[in-house]
């Protein structure tokens, strides 16, 4: 019998293997170089800072806040969407995919538009003779940010755990006379419960670790989250030590968050169902009625920011903006920078799944899911902290450079890849599960494998992963606040420069060209895959 | 007991229309290719669909657009019966009361069942604990405890191997002659219908296109049954 070779390490093994190094050395090399730089930590100092504690306090509080008044509304929110067809609907699930990815800075810009002290709201206001009170600045500001981030995205996945109840049982519900309360204990609730927990520690997270829209809509001593506090250490203070110790307490809280959130548990496996769309045939007019209010609701908090952006937009300036060189340039930066690490992202999201879901085939789960979460960890590693330890090694060793872009490429690919994995984890399993066995008797592997099965069949969750790449880093504003400068700028970094220095009708032009350039991109990419490569 | 006149309904393009007559007490299996409309005659009469144009009435009442509770029919699918995070006990309650709110009796009643069923040791797992043989008993429990004159299944033990459907079959046979129930099973194995269904309707394209004796398409003696691959002998 021919002896067959075992090599060290398997050829599946090498892909996952390498981006897992990858992802390990950038985070542990920041994470190196942030610690030579925390001053001698004495616990007992910072055990008495007391606006350290306020700091740690508040991005807790808004982090709550923001989770709870996203999850709530959209349990009900998901129902209504999930009982009714009209017209649009397709695009509003759209959006509301959308909103996550849209670049902080441009919501900011259309929130401010509309809740501002001038803004429409106020304008309808004054014209109706009320007085209008709201500052869209402070907690409450912050707030009404995160949740028209956030709201959308918790309806979203709701919707989708509803989609996920077989139909047999909603008719099963129907024969047996339960009512809506009934329907949604026994029915709904155990299936949005699964999700709800999931949903809100991933919203928590983001808002604890958000940093534009905290940047723009709080500041002040009263109104600052950690993320933000290293910025402001960094930048204003230069305090590399302050900053350093900052970015650790930083870090274990979002671990022990993300640790937390893999704890909470997955969702179940979708029942295999014989119907089609289901149908209430006991609808009432009043279920109508409050459906429609809520989705009217939530087109309110949505459609006018983005509205907004665009009515501004179009300004007496816009031809002057649109002759600046410095657009362009920041424009085609913006591009260069967002598809290079959507494509890097992409790349190394499929390096993990492919080893991951061998290993799991292969029984080694634990393996398997340690593979993956090395994809996470990046999810504790705020993009502020990773840009702060590059910040750190670079000024260190060789100075920071002029054109930072691989720096940038490499943070933004980096801080995708959760998203990415997201997208891609259940169909490259689904995948597996289906032809696995049949590859292994055609003997398909490696590229082969890769070229005519995950290429072919994945075409579509493999370009909607790259298309959300693209947009997180094409608005991202973290990474680039540190490393931007008047010769490397992306748009996102000129929105703010504008911002800053009161040339609003100029960053009013800038803001509608980069939610354009968004809307551009995500729909390009989208196309790309064609009409009839669906796998869903 | 149920009556189907000139029922009509539109299904991705396919016009459907079902005339029919079932005595009470009678057996009828529904057979023919997939994708005929057999589930969506279930479907209309268990009222999950509303008919386009047409009547429907059960027990001498016009039920066409009645909600699914008020109709005296259970249905049992093939699938996705239970609700799988409740226990046995809670899933064949949910027949008696929709808030599982239960009186002595019917808690009484419920285990009686349970126990003629065969599955009063397993009144405290759930679903997913249980075989799929199981699982169709606790379902077809249910719908005993709901007491509906009429009993639709939809290609019930189509999943189960086949000791386990004879064993259900006979389940079956022995239930509906014990509460008179009447019974419209869709199948896809006309073995199956011959065993539990005197009576056969076979549909094609939205249509009855034969309604008469299983023994007949069994056999062959009928030239309907060409459409199932059965010649005459």
């Amino acid at each position: 019998m021919a002896e067959r070779r075992q090599p060290l390490i398997p050829a599946w093994l090498w892909p996952g293997v390498v981006a897992a190094t990858l992802i390990l050395l950038v985070a542990f090399l920041a994470l190196g170089s942030l610690l030579r730089h925390a001053p001698t930590l004495s616990p007992g100092a910072v055990w008495q800072d007391s606006y350290l504690w306020h700091v740690i306090r508040f991005t807790f509080w808004q982090a709550l806040l923001s989770a709870l008044c996203s999850v709530l509304p959209a349990i009900f929110l998901a129902r209504s969407l999930y009982r009714r067809r009209f017209p649009g609907r397709e695009w509003l699930l759209r959006l509301c995919a959308m909103t996550l990815v849209l670049p902080v800075l441009v919501a900011v810009f259309g929130i401010l538009g509309v809740y501002g002290r001038e803004g429409w709201v106020s304008q309808i206001c004054a014209a109706l003779g009320l007085h209008y009170q709201f500052s869209p600045y402070g907690l409450q500001g912050i707030l009404l940010a995160h949740v028209f981030f956030n709201l959308p995205l918790a309806t979203r996945l709701l919707l989708q755990s509803l989609e996920n109840i077989a139909i047999e049982q909603r008719q099963l519900a129907a024969q047996l006379g339960m009512n809506g309360r009934q329907l949604f204990r026994f029915v709904e609730w155990p299936a949005l419960r699964r999700q709800i927990l999931p949903a809100g520690a991933l919203i928590f997270m983001l808002c604890f670790a958000s940093f534009a829209t905290v940047l723009s809509l709080g500041g002040g001593p009263k109104a600052t989250t950690i993320e933000l506090a290293i910025y402001q250490a960094l930048s204003y203070d230069y305090d590399l030590g302050r900053a350093a110790l900052l970015a650790l307490i930083q870090l274990v809280c979002c671990l022990g968050l993300v640790l937390l959130s893999q704890k909470l548990g997955q969702a179940l496996p979708v029942g295999h169902t014989h119907a089609q769309r289901w149908r209430d045939p006991a609808d009432s007019l009043l279920r109508k009625i409050f459906d429609a209010v809520l989705i009217a609701l939530a087109l309110l908090l949505i459609l006018p920011p983005l509205a907004a952006v665009v009515v501004s937009g179009i300004n007496p300036s816009l031809l002057d903006v649109l002759h600046q060189t410095a657009l362009w340039q920041a424009l085609w930066m913006s591009v260069r920078l967002a598809l290079g690490s959507g494509l890097l992202c992409l790349l190394l999201s499929m390096m993990l799944l492919w080893s991951s879901r061998e290993l799991r085939l292969r029984q080694r789960q634990n393996w398997g899911q340690g593979l993956e979460l090395s994809g996470m960890l990046i999810l504790a590693m705020p993009g502020i902290v990773l840009a702060t330890g590059f910040f750190l090694l670079l000024s260190d060793t060789l100075g920071l450079p002029q054109s930072p872009w691989m720096l940038v490429i490499l943070t933004n690919a980096l801080m995708a890849i959760p998203y990415a994995l997201k997208v891609l984890e259940n169909p490259m399993r689904d995948v597996a599960d289906r032809y696995s066995l049949l590859c292994l008797s055609l003997d398909m592997r490696g590229w082969h494998r890769l070229r005519w099965i995950e290429l072919s069949a994945l075409k579509r969750p493999m370009t909607q992963a790259l298309a959300f790449a693209c947009v997180l880093s094409l608005g991202d504003f973290g990474v680039i606040a540190l490393f931007g400068n008047e010769n490397f700028r992306t748009l996102p970094f000129y929105l703010y420069q504008q911002m800053g220095s009161y040339r609003s009708q100029q960053g009013a032009v800038t803001a509608m060209l980069l939610l354009f350039l968004c809307f551009l991109l995500f729909t390009l990419i989208e196309r790309l895959p064609g009409r009839h490569a669906d796998t869903e | 007991m149920l009556t189907l006149n000139k029922v009509t309904y539109l299904y991705e393009h396919l016009p459907m229309r079902f005339d029919l007559r079932i005595a009470a007490g009678e057996r009828v299996a529904i057979l023919g290719p997939s994708g005929a409309g057999k589930s969506t005659l279930l479907s209309l009469i268990a009222g999950f669909l509303s008919p386009g144009m047409g009547q429907i009435v059960i027990n001498q009442q016009d039920h066409t657009h009645t909600p699914p509770a008020k109709r005296p029919v259970s249905m049992l699918f093939q699938e996705n019966n239970l609700f799988s995070h409740l226990t046995v006990r809670q899933n064949m309650g949910l027949g008696l009361h929709p808030g599982l709110k239960l009186t002595k009796e019917q808690k009484q009643r419920l285990e009686q069942i349970a126990e003629q069923v065969g599955l009063a040791e397993y009144l405290d797992r759930l679903p997913s604990q249980l075989s799929g043989g199981q699982r169709q008993r606790v379902a077809l429990a249910r719908c005993l405890l709901r007491s509906q004159p009429a009993l639709l299944l939809d290609e019930p033990f189509s999943a189960l191997d086949p000791a386990l459907r004879n064993e259900m079959l006979s389940l079956l046979d022995n239930v509906c002659r014990q509460q008179q129930l009447t019974l419209l099973m869709v199948s896809h194995n006309l073995d199956d219908a011959a065993r539990i269904a005197e009576r056969t309707l076979l549909i094609v394209d939205g249509r009855v296109y034969y309604d008469g004796t299983t023994q007949a398409l069994l056999d062959g003696t009928a030239p309907e049954a060409a459409i199932l691959g059965i010649n005459r002998k």
